[in-house]
C-alpha cells in the first residue's frame, strides 16, 4: 500500500508507487491500443526537425494552443474599473462562467459578472427579453452604479442590437431612465480580448462624454490640466496602476486611471467580500473629457479608443507596455512635457538604482537569445528591455499581432545591433513556437503559464511573465512598468538565470565544479 | 462558528424557512416567483429535496452554471487523451477551458497523447459569414498531417456554428471516408443548447452512441479476450487521479477494468465497453444516458457507486461484487479489510480536529451529495447543499440516500443567494468552486474548490480519502482564519463577571 496516514501523500508522489505504476502498465498494454513506443519517439523527433517546421508554418486553417483569448474577456476587464460597475455579457451564460473563472485563476480574486442567459428560443426570437429580465434583476440584486454591457458572439451572429434593447428595457423601467448602462458589441470572432478591452473603453466613454446614446446633451469639453491614463488590458493591472499612482503623485501630475481594476482585484481578507471596490468614478469617467490630454500605455489595446478621444480634442500619446530605462525615460518625461510638471529628484535615483541593477548583473543577460510571446504592446515592452540589456530577443510571437505590429516591432530590432538575428512573428500559435524553439533553439522563453509546455517540451526554460499566470501566485501584484517595473522584470529574469545555471552545474563530482556560491 | 448543537431541529428548519424568505426578498417579484422553487428546507421522508430543477436560469443573477459546450468538450470528450478535440468556432471557449479540468493522463502530449493542448478553428468574421465547413475540412487534413498519431478526432461545437448553419456532420462522413474510415465525431453541444452544461453531457453520450458504437464494425476482431470480470468505470474524469485511485481497488478485488470514461481514457477503451459484463457509474449525471444505452442494446448492467470516504467505498465494493461470484465477494472483504487499518490512522488523526464541523456545498455533477459520507466519515456535518446543473433523479438520490432533515437546498444557485446563505448560516467550510472561493474567503470562511479539487486529489477511493481529510483539516484549521480581523479592530466582547 503506498499511502500513509502519517505522511500523506499527494498525487505526484501517490501514483509513483509500484503498485499504481504496474496498474498503469497493465491499463497500456491491454487495453489502451497504444502506438508502437518506437513510432511514438519516430514521431516526436520528426517534431523537431526543419521539416516539421516547414509543415507546421504552412498551416492555414488551424491553430494550436493560442496566445489570446477572445473580446468579451477585454470587456469584462474594463467594466470592473469603474466604481460599483457589474459587467453584463449579453449571449450564453456558458462564456461568463469562463471569464469569471479566467479572471479568478489568475488574479485569486473574485470577479463579478453576470449574464442574460440566453438559450435556444432566445436564439430563435432574439434576446430582448433576457436583456429586460436581465438588467432588473442585476440592478435589484446587486445595487450597482453602472452596469457595463457587452456581448458573447452568440448574440452578435443573431444581430441582436444593443443600443435598441437597452432602450427598451429602460421603457420597460428595468433600471431607471437616468442609470448608466454603457455598452460595446464586442463580437468574439474579431480581433481578442486586446480588441474587447478598446471597444469596451471607447463605449464607457462614448456613453459619458457623447451624450448618454443620445439622452443627455453631449458634454462640452473645457479643457483642465489634468491627464488621463489607460492601461490597457494588463495581467499586472494591479501592481501596475498602483506604481503609476505613485508616479503621477510625486511629479504632482493631475490625473484620472480610466477603468482603475487595481482595487477591485486585491480586496483584503477581513470578514467582508466587496463586490465592488475602487474603480474610476463615474463623475471622473464624464470629467475626464476635460483633461488636456490622454495617455495610453497600450497603443494596441486602443487602436479605437485613442482616436476617439483624439476626436475630442485631446492630445493622445501612446506607449508599447514600457519595461525598463529607456522606455520608462520617454514615458516620463512625455508625462513631463504634456503637464508642465518636473520629474522629481527621486525618480531620477530610481532610474539611477535600475541602471545600478543592470550594471551589476547585465554579465549574465548579455548575449542571450530569449524567445517572447504575447499580447502586442507588452512584446514590444519585453523586447526593448532585452535589447538594453544587450540580449537578443530572436522570436517574438503575438497570436494578436497584427502587421503594424510585426512593421514597429522589425523596426525595434533594426534600431540595436541586438536585434540583427530577431525575427517578429504575427498572428502565431504556440505550437509554432514549439517549432522554432527547436530548429533555431534560444537559451529562455519569456511567457504565460501555458509556456510551460514548451519549457517541458524544448528544455528552453520559462521566465513567466504575461497573462495569464495560473501556477504562479502574486506576481501580479508587483509592477513592471516604471524604474521599480523594470527592477521586478530584471530580478525575474535573473533569477531564472541563475536557477538555470544552478540546476546544470549540481552533478556532483561531474559537473559541480561550477556550482559556484558566488555568482 | 458552527451554530449552536442544542438548537432543536425544528429551531433550524425554521430558522432556513426565514432565511429563504429574506434571501428572496431580494429579487423583483417575477424572479422571486422563479427563484423560489429552486430553494427549499429538506424535510426527510420525501422522495426529493422538493426542488425544481433542470430549469432556464435567470438572466441578470450571476448563475454558477456553465454551457452545453462544457459539458461535452470540458467534460465528457475532453479527457479522451488519444484523440483530438476541435473547439470549433472563435477562440475564446477552447481558451478558457485549456487544461483547467485536471483530467489526468500518461501519454506523450503532442505526439500521441492531446489532452492538454487546445485546438481551435479561431473563427474569424469571413468564417461566419461564408460558414466554417471548408475551413473544418483543412483543419482535418493539417491534424491529420502534423499529428499523425491521432486515433481520432472529434468536432466541439461552439455558439456560432448551429446559428449559421454549418453542416459538420457531413464534413465529418467525407473526412472519415477520406482517411480510411477514421473516427471523427460531430458533436452539437453549442452553448445555447439547454439550460446548462447538463444537455451537453446528454449530446456527447448520444455522439459517443452515434458515431462511435454504431460505427464499429461488426466484424472488428477483439482486441482482448473477454473475462466474467471485465466492468467499465464510467463517469470519472480522473481529477487530480480519481479514476487511478478508483481502478486499483476493483482490480484489488478481482474485477477487470476494460475501460475508463472518460479520464485517462482512450478510443479503444470506448470501443471496447460493450464487452464490459458491468458498468460501473460514479457520475450519473454526465454518464447515465450511455450507461442506458448500454444496457438497452448489449445488456450490460450499470451500477451506481461512491468512492468518497471509507463507508460509502464499503457500501459500494459490496454491491459491485455482488454482480459478481463468491471469490469477488470475498475479494472484496480482503480489500475492505486491508485499508481498514489505514482509514482508521486517518480519522484517528483527522476526525478529533474536524468532529462536529459544518459544511455547505455548491458544486456540479454528484458531488453535492457524494461527498457527504466522507465529511460524516470525518464527523463533520453537511448543513446544504445544491447542484448546478442536477434533475430530479439527483435530487431523488439526494434525499433518499444522503441529506439530513433540515439541510437547506439550492438549485442553481446565484452569487447574492449563496453568499447570503453562508453568511447566516456560519458554516466552517464551503465547498464550491473557482469562482466562488476568494468571495468566501474574503469573508474569513474556509473554502476548497470541489471541482478541481484545489489542486489537489485524488479525493476517490481510500488512497483519496486520506488527502480529502488532509486538506478539509488544512483549510479548517490553517492559522490564516484567525488573522482575518485586524486586532484593534475586533470588537471587545462583553466582560464575563461570573467565575466560569
Amino acid at each position: 500500500m503506498t499511502q500513509n496516514a502519517d505522511n500523506v501523500l499527494d498525487h505526484f508522489e501517490l501514483f509513483r508507487g509500484p503498485e499504481y505504476q504496474q496498474m498503469l502498465a497493465n491499463k497500456q498494454a491491454l487495453f489502451e491500443n497504444r502506438r508502437d513506443p518506437a513510432e511514438v519517439e519516430r514521431i516526436r523527433e520528426w517534431t523537431k526537425t526543419p521539416e516539421y517546421r516547414e509543415a507546421n508554418f504552412a498551416r492555414e486553417a488551424l491553430t494550436v494552443n493560442p496566445a489570446k483569448a477572445c473580446q468579451p474577456l477585454g470587456a469584462v476587464f474594463v467594466a470592473v474599473g469603474f466604481e460599483k460597475t457589474i459587467p453584463f455579457v449579453h449571449g450564453s451564460q456558458g462564456c461568463v462562467a469562463y471569464y469569471r473563472s479566467h479572471f479568478s485563476r489568475h488574479f485569486k480574486e473574485p470577479t463579478s459578472c453576470v449574464s442574460s442567459s440566453m438559450t435556444e428560443d432566445a436564439a430563435v426570437f432574439g434576446g430582448l427579453n433576457n436583456m429586460i429580465d436581465g438588467l432588473a434583476n442585476t440592478y435589484s440584486m446587486y445595487k450597482p452604479k453602472m452596469i457595463a454591457v457587452s456581448t458573447t458572439c452568440m448574440a452578435e451572429v443573431i444581430g441582436d442590437d444593443l443600443n435598441a434593447f437597452i432602450k427598451t428595457s429602460k421603457e420597460k423601467g428595468s433600471v431607471p431612465e437616468e442609470f448608466d448602462v454603457p455598452f460595446a458589441h464586442t463580437p468574439a470572432f474579431v480581433g481578442s480580448h486586446i480588441t474587447g478591452y478598446d471597444n469596451a473603453m471607447k463605449g464607457v466613454l462614448e456613453h459619458f462624454w457623447d451624450g448618454k446614446a443620445r439622452t443627455v446633451p453631449a458634454l462640452e469639453r473645457v479643457p483642465n490640466e489634468s491627464i488621463n491614463f489607460l492601461g490597457g488590458f494588463d495581467g499586472y493591472t494591479v501592481g501596475n496602476l498602483r506604481e503609476i499612482k505613485r508616479i503621477f503623485d510625486m511629479m504632482g501630475v493631475e490625473y484620472t486611471i480610466l477603468g482603475d481594476n487595481s482595487d477591485v482585484w486585491d480586496t483584503p481578507t477581513d470578514g467582508e467580500f466587496r463586490m465592488y471596490d475602487g474603480g474610476t468614478t463615474l463623475e471622473e469617467a464624464s470629467n475626464a473629457v476635460h483633461a488636456k490630454a490622454t495617455i495610453s500605455m497600450q497603443e494596441f489595446c486602443t487602436e479605437k479608443t485613442l482616436p476617439f478621444i483624439a476626436n475630442h480634442g485631446h492630445e493622445t500619446v501612446a506607449f508599447n507596455h514600457p519595461v525598463g530605462v529607456a522606455g520608462t525615460d520617454r514615458f516620463l518625461m512625455e508625462v513631463a512635457r504634456i503637464t508642465g510638471k518636473e520629474i522629481p529628484e527621486e525618480l531620477t535615483k530610481e532610474r539611477g538604482r535600475l541602471v545600478d541593477a543592470i550594471a551589476d548583473s547585465s554579465a549574465h543577460i548579455h548575449g542571450k537569445k530569449f524567445a517572447i510571446y504575447g499580447d502586442p504592446d507588452m512584446c514590444l515592452g519585453l523586447a526593448a528591455f532585452l535589447l538594453e540589456l544587450g540580449a537578443e530577443p530572436t522570436h517574438v510571437l503575438a497570436t494578436n499581432g497584427n502587421k503594424a505590429w510585426a512593421q514597429k516591432m522589425q523596426e525595434l530590432f533594426d534600431s540595436s545591433p541586438f536585434g540583427a538575428n530577431c525575427h517578429v512573428y504575427p498572428g502565431k500559435d504556440l505550437w509554432h513556437m514549439r517549432s522554432l524553439l527547436f530548429t533555431e533553439p534560444v537559451d529562455f522563453l519569456i511567457g504565460n503559464t501555458y509556456g510551460k509546455y514548451l519549457d517541458r517540451d524544448t528544455g528552453t526554460p520559462l521566465i513567466r511573465i504575461g497573462f495569464p499566470i495560473f501556477d504562479r501566485h502574486h506576481h501580479h501584484r508587483r509592477p513592471v512598468w516604471g524604474y521599480q517595473g523594470g527592477m521586478n522584470v530584471l530580478i525575474t529574469i535573473l533569477d531564472k538565470i541563475f536557477d538555470t545555471i544552478d540546476l546544470n552545474t549540481n552533478v556532483p563530482g561531474k559537473t559541480d565544479y561550477s556550482f559556484d556560491i558566488i555568482r | 462558528m458552527s451554530v449552536s448543537q442544542t438548537e432543536s431541529i425544528e429551531d433550524i428548519k425554521a430558522r432556513n424557512k426565514a432565511l429563504i424568505a429574506e434571501v428572496l426578498e431580494i429579487y423583483p417579484e417575477k424572479t422571486a416567483k422563479r427563484r423560489a422553487k429552486h430553494i427549499n428546507v429538506h424535510e426527510s421522508g420525501k422522495s426529493d429535496c422538493g426542488v425544481k430543477s433542470n430549469l432556464k436560469s435567470v438572466p441578470g443573477v450571476m448563475t454558477i452554471r456553465g454551457c452545453a459546450y462544457a459539458g461535452s468538450k470540458g467534460v465528457v470528450w475532453g479527457p479522451i487523451k488519444d484523440m483530438i478535440h476541435i473547439s470549433h468556432g472563435p477562440v475564446g471557449c477552447g481558451q478558457y477551458s485549456w487544461a483547467a479540468r485536471r483530467n489526468y493522463y500518461i501519454g506523450t502530449t503532442g505526439i500521441d497523447t492531446f489532452v492538454t493542448l487546445q485546438y481551435t478553428s479561431d473563427f474569424q468574421e469571413k468564417d461566419i459569414v461564408f460558414g466554417g465547413d471548408k475551413k473544418l475540412h483543412k483543419i482535418i487534413d493539417e491534424i491529420q498531417e502534423l499529428f499523425p498519431l491521432n486515433n481520432g478526432i472529434s468536432i466541439q461545437s461552439e455558439c456560432p456554428i448551429g446559428l449559421i448553419g454549418d453542416d459538420i456532420e457531413a464534413v465529418s462522413k467525407v473526412k472519415s471516408k477520406e482517411y480510411g474510415g477514421k473516427t471523427i465525431v460531430p458533436v452539437r453541444c453549442e452553448g445555447f443548447r439547454g439550460v446548462s452544461q447538463s444537455l451537453g453531457h446528454h449530446i456527447a453520450n448520444d455522439a459517443i452512441r452515434d458515431w462511435i458504437f454504431d460505427k464499429l464494425p461488426a466484424d472488428q476482431p477483439p482486441r482482448f479476450e473477454s473475462t466474467p470480470y471485465d466492468v467499465a468505470i464510467i463517469g470519472d474524469y480522473n481529477i487530480g487521479g480519481d479514476a487511478w485511485s478508483s481502478r486499483i481497488l476493483l482490480e484489488e478485488m478481482g474485477l477487470r477494468v476494460i475501460a475508463q470514461w472518460s479520464g485517462d481514457g482512450t478510443l479503444a477503451e470506448l470501443e471496447a465497453t460493450p464487452k464490459a459484463k458491468l458498468n460501473v457509474l460514479h457520475c450519473y449525471r454526465s454518464m447515465n444516458y450511455i450507461s442506458r444505452h448500454m444496457e438497452e442494446k448489449y445488456g450490460i448492467p450499470w451500477c451506481e457507486y461512491n468512492f468518497f470516504g471509507p463507508s460509502k467505498i464499503a457500501e459500494s465494493l459490496r454491491k459491485i461484487a455482488g454482480f459478481f461470484d463468491d471469490k469477488i465477494k470475498e475479494a472484496a472483504e480482503r480489500v475492505i479489510a486491508k485499508y481498514q487499518p489505514l482509514m482508521d490512522a486517518v480519522i484517528a488523526k483527522y476526525r478529533p480536529r474536524l468532529e462536529g464541523k459544518t459544511v455547505m456545498l455548491y458544486v456540479g455533477g454528484l458531488r453535492p451529495r457524494h461527498v457527504i459520507g466522507a465529511y460524516e466519515d470525518l464527523g463533520m456535518e453537511v448543513v446544504g447543499t445544491g447542484y448546478e446543473f442536477a434533475h430530479n433523479d439527483d435530487y431523488q438520490r439526494t434525499a433518499q440516500h444522503y441529506v439530513k432533515d433540515g439541510t437547506i437546498i439550492y438549485d442553481d444557485v446565484t452569487g447574492y443567494e449563496f453568499e447570503k446563505f453562508v453568511e447566516k448560516v456560519q458554516p466552517d467550510l464551503v465547498g464550491s468552486g473557482i469562482k466562488e472561493k476568494y468571495v468566501f474567503q474574503k469573508m474569513g470562511v474556509p473554502f476548497r474548490q470541489m471541482h478541481s479539487w484545489d489542486y489537489s486529489g485524488p479525493y476517490h477511493g481510500y488512497d483519496g480519502f486520506a488527502i480529502f481529510a488532509r486538506d478539509m483539516d488544512m483549510a479548517i484549521n490553517a492559522p490564516v482564519w484567525k488573522m482575518a480581523q485586524a486586532p484593534w479592530k475586533v470588537v471587545p466582547k462583553p466582560t464575563l463577571l461570573a467565575a466560569e
